[in-house]
């Protein structure tokens, strides 16, 4: 899978010849962008559904199917925004501080473990690589039950602990082997001009790899603020007090107490939800596409 | 650290490629600081494997046991399993989770090899498609969109209103048994973009020149994909199989939020990670909920296998 970082780049320059490959008519071409196109209204026209139906009134939202409202009420916004216990300000605090601690350990603590797999030799370290691959593929609901009961008696149960500390102890096998696969493309002569000029192994990695994997923490960076942002499973588990909830609690909640009237609320707290995403894609695609095609990360 | 010191001597590791350049003349005590070394930037990760390795068998000693948290676990032996084979609760659970699977799985790869093959073909703002594509994948999981596809579907959703327009009658997605898990495989096949980008970087590594002179001998369209594309990406599409398989065996979110917590009309969304979560976290038999989640590890593994197994006849690895 690796091979294909390489072909990302030269397959830009001759996208045009490409295009003019097996002789494709005019016809041909056309009939594949309109697919493309159906394919993608079908896609994006839920999303496109949420946004018009979160700037409606509520009683259009069902009854008037135009994407584009008939009449405006921005007001489900500042009204969505305090409808629940507390205002979503604190929630997305909550989010936002849980995601970037997030990040800031995974980054730490996975470029440190990979670094020591990709690039020294110690005992044991291919029985240690083999376990780290082996913990990809375990189904975290093996750990579950024992990791609640080890939480609850740390005392961290209603904490950000049990979210967070995994992080910083580079639980998350995906995010190493990622970055295993980048460092291990860069030229061994780095280390070992280093090491000439007088460097240990940890000024090695400070100053020469560090630098040199921007893009693959990129890439890190990204997934970790995509899947935690979208986290639910942990924090419904270990989250009780309304106070410490995250975005995607409070939005369930909605639902559990609102019943199921205030739509339009709901729909514009969706929408100031997945807006962070949709901008963090936009910005990280090149990193995103890059590191699923050489992990196979989704 | 100490320990990890002290028992690594023994394991007999084959030399790494660097090995011979790192240590040449080496002598034990320059070996013992190598080891220092890369046991030193594992630290975190060694204490991190404490807390999957420990309770990686602490749940497979709870799955033997009675235990509600109050009171110490209590052995029973093969109980829990016996009992789950008399759990009609845990059967349905487990046909809704292999019918998601089995059903959304197949249709969200083909999907994918579809409209990757299309992209491949040479496209103009191919980067724009491609990001079109591949978004619903990073939402799918989202709360907000599970919430947005209650409404999507809803009796006077746009579903409906879509269907309507063809004259097809409205459908109680949400509520009738027969529809509701209808909705999240649709929902699944919605993210069908990440195998795709997957399938194709895979489909960008095929040389043009082999459908060129495929093209020249008179192969058709079909016969390319059957004896140059399929083969060439099938160890893609076996990633991908075994992924998507994995993933889609652990559904939970989506069945959770869609039906607030329960398993939907007649448990027609009961995955099988829900009714854990609901032994496990709800009635507190976390003896029972280890047991479930280790035949759910046995159910994963053995279609690992099946398909590791499988992949020599149909996955070809010479190029």
């Amino acid at each position: 899978m690796s091979t294909t970082l390489q072909s990302t780049k030269a397959r830009r320059t001759d996208d045009d010849a490409l295009i003019e490959r097996f002789g494709s008519s005019r016809k041909s071409r056309f009939a594949r962008h309109l697919v493309l196109c159906v394919i993608g209204l079908f896609l994006m026209y839920p999303l496109l559904w949420l946004v018009s139906s979160s700037l409606k009134p509520n009683g259009l939202i069902f009854s008037d199917l135009a994407l584009w409202p008939a009449e405006w009420s921005p007001q489900n916004y500042s009204g969505g925004w305090t409808a629940l216990e507390y205002d979503f300000g604190i929630y997305f605090s909550n989010s936002i501080v849980i995601v970037v601690l997030s990040i800031v350990g995974n980054l730490f603590s996975c470029s440190l473990a990979a670094y020591g797999f990709a690039r020294l030799n110690f005992t044991g370290r291919k029985l240690f690589f083999a376990l780290m691959l082996g913990t990809m593929m375990l189904p975290g609901h093996v750990l579950l039950i024992p990791q609640y009961i080890l939480f609850a008696k740390l005392g961290w149960l209603n904490t950000y602990y049990p979210l967070l500390v995994p992080n910083f102890l580079a639980t998350n096998a995906f995010y190493i082997f990622l970055m295993v696969q980048f460092m291990r493309q860069l030229p061994q002569e780095l280390d070992d001009a280093a090491r000439i000029d007088g460097c240990g192994p940890f000024r090695t990695f400070w100053s020469i790899i560090l630098p040199l994997c921007r893009p693959a923490f990129a890439t890190t960076a990204i997934f970790t603020f995509i899947s935690v942002w979208n986290e639910f499973f942990g924090p419904l588990l270990y989250l009780t007090d309304p106070e410490l909830y995250t975005v995607p609690l409070a939005l369930r909640q909605f639902v559990d107490s609102e019943g199921q009237s205030q739509w339009g609320q709901m729909f514009a707290m969706s929408v100031l939800s997945l807006a962070p995403i949709i901008g963090f894609f936009i910005a990280g695609q090149k990193y995103l596409v890059k590191g699923i095609a050489t992990t196979g990360l989704k | 650290m100490s320990t990890e010191t002290a028992v690594m001597p023994e394991a007999d590791v084959p030399p790494a490629p660097e090995q011979g350049r790192l240590s040449a003349g080496r002598s034990r005590g320059r070996r013992a600081r190598r080891d220092r070394a890369g046991y030193l930037f594992l630290l975190p990760w060694f204490i991190g494997m404490l807390f999957t390795v420990v309770p990686f068998f602490a749940s497979l000693y709870l799955a033997f046991t009675d235990y509600n948290l109050l009171n110490p676990p209590k052995w029973i032996g093969f109980e829990n399993f016996t009992a789950m084979f008399r759990d009609s609760v845990l059967l349905k659970s487990l046909q809704v989770t292999f019918v998601y699977t089995f059903v959304s799985v197949p249709l969200s790869l083909a999907a994918a090899l579809g409209v990757a093959m299309i992209l491949n073909k040479g496209i103009r703002a191919l980067p724009v498609y491609r990001a079109v594509f591949y978004l619903p994948s990073l939402l799918g999981a989202s709360v907000a969109v599970v919430l947005l596809w209650r409404y999507v579907f809803g009796l006077d959703g746009i579903v409906n209103a879509f269907l309507g327009w063809f004259g097809v009658p409205a459908i109680a997605w949400t509520s009738d048994p027969d529809y509701a898990l209808t909705t999240l495989i649709i929902l699944h096949v919605w993210t069908f973009g990440s195998p795709m980008v997957i399938f194709l970087a895979g489909l960008r590594q095929i040389p043009v020149m082999y459908y060129e002179a495929a093209a020249v001998d008179g192969a058709s369209r079909w016969r390319r994909f059957r004896s140059i594309t399929l083969p060439l990406l099938s160890p893609i599409i076996f990633f991908n199989l075994i992924q998507s398989l994995i993933a889609s065996f652990q559904t939970f979110t989506q069945g959770f939020v869609m039906n607030d917590g329960g398993g939907g009309p007649a448990n027609s969304t009961l995955f099988y990670n829900l009714y854990l979560y609901q032994q496990g976290f709800n009635q507190f038999n976390m003896g029972y909920a280890s047991a479930m989640a280790w035949t759910l590890l046995v159910i994963i593994a053995a279609f690992t296998a099946l398909t590791f197994f499988s992949a020599k006849y149909w996955v070809n690895y010479d190029n």
